[in-house]
């Protein structure tokens, strides 16, 4: 990129910035496989048009099953969507769409460590993909909840038969939800808030 | 129709931490380190919020350098920063470092989970999204 003409390099809106009273940020992260909407979710309820963080992979580390052709490749460029939602004047809510490959993950410093709580969006036409991600979170303690975004044509199950599928205890909430409307996607993030607030009265969050 | 049904792995604790400076593995870039807000060390992440110290670079900053200070003329997170100058977040660790370091920025550290939720954070949270 050139920085000489680093005058032109958009910045946000001026109705996209934060006051200067903004003290902290913590983040959510919304986990799943391609295509199962996480950028439509993060878009659908943030403030901001979603922006989106590169980083670059080299080929030491991508794992030994990847696929990503021919050997003369040597890097890939992993991209995460984002949007932001402002909670008050000093907190500041930010929303991370991630690929469900755990390879990616430690590409930004503690997305998930640092996180509050993570969604693992499901999509029930190829609700296999999700498994992976939702063992990696149980294994490093990330409290998570399970929100399917409902497409038209794909298999309806009842919420018990897929927690029985995806082999989840009876207290990780289990929603359905439209991704593409915002009322709907806010209420994927209260169910997770309510889930970290019962796990914090418990204490049982580790 | 059936699901298709999950196999549980079990939970092998996590390795335990490399010990003071060896290499951690799979995070290679763990090396900037900001103040916290009660003078405990963080690691830049991405919802740290940048502020910039003065409104107009001084004259010895790179061009990047000044790209950055003028975008945080108000709070910014690293990761807006990263989107905003096309710059992958591991750059922007060393653009910042140089910045904290010649104090023309400031950081203000995240909020990161706890062994034990804040659950006034929490209920903030809540009632923001409410007003959604």
């Amino acid at each position: 990129m050139d920085f000489n003409g680093s005058d032109t390099i958009p910045g946000p809106r001026t109705e996209d910035q934060l006051p200067h009273t903004a003290q902290a940020a913590a983040k959510i992260v919304i986990v799943g496989g391609f295509g199962v909407g996480k950028t439509t979710m993060v878009g659908s309820v943030s403030e901001i048009t979603p922006l989106t963080t590169e980083e670059t992979m080299t080929q030491a580390g991508i794992g030994v099953d990847d696929n990503f052709g021919s050997a003369s490749k040597t890097a890939t460029t992993v991209a995460m969507d984002f949007g932001r939602i402002s909670i008050t004047d000093q907190l500041v809510l930010y929303l991370f769409g991630t690929p469900g490959q755990q390879r990616f993950w430690f590409l930004w410093n503690g997305l998930f460590e640092g996180a509050l709580g993570a969604v693992v969006l499901v999509d029930t036409r190829r609700l296999e993909v999700s498994f992976d991600v939702m063992g990696r979170l149980e294994e490093r303690g990330v409290p998570f909840v399970v929100a399917i975004n409902s497409f038209p044509d794909a298999p309806r199950y009842d919420i018990e038969e897929l927690r029985t599928a995806l082999d989840l205890t009876p207290d990780i909430p289990i929603i359905e939800c439209d991704a593409r409307r915002r009322a709907s996607s806010r209420d994927v993030l209260m169910t997770l808030m309510r889930f970290l607030h019962s796990l914090a009265m418990t204490g049982s969050l580790t | 129709m059936t699901p298709p049904q999950r196999q549980r792995r079990d939970i092998v604790p996590e390795p335990p931490a490399p010990k003071e400076g060896e290499d951690k593995p799979g995070n290679p870039e763990r090396m900037y380190v900001v103040a916290g807000p009660d003078g405990e060390r963080a690691e830049l992440d991405l919802v740290t919020l940048i502020v910039a110290r003065a409104t107009d670079p001084p004259p010895s900053a790179s061009p990047e350098q000044a790209a950055l200070l003028r975008l945080c003329a108000a709070p910014l997170s690293v990761a807006e920063l990263s989107a905003y100058l096309h710059l992958p977040f591991s750059a922007m660790g060393v653009l910042l470092t140089e910045l904290l370091t010649a104090e023309l920025v400031q950081a203000r550290a995240p909020i990161v989970r706890k062994a034990r939720s804040d659950r006034s954070l929490l209920e903030a949270v809540m009632n923001g999204l409410q007003r959604l």
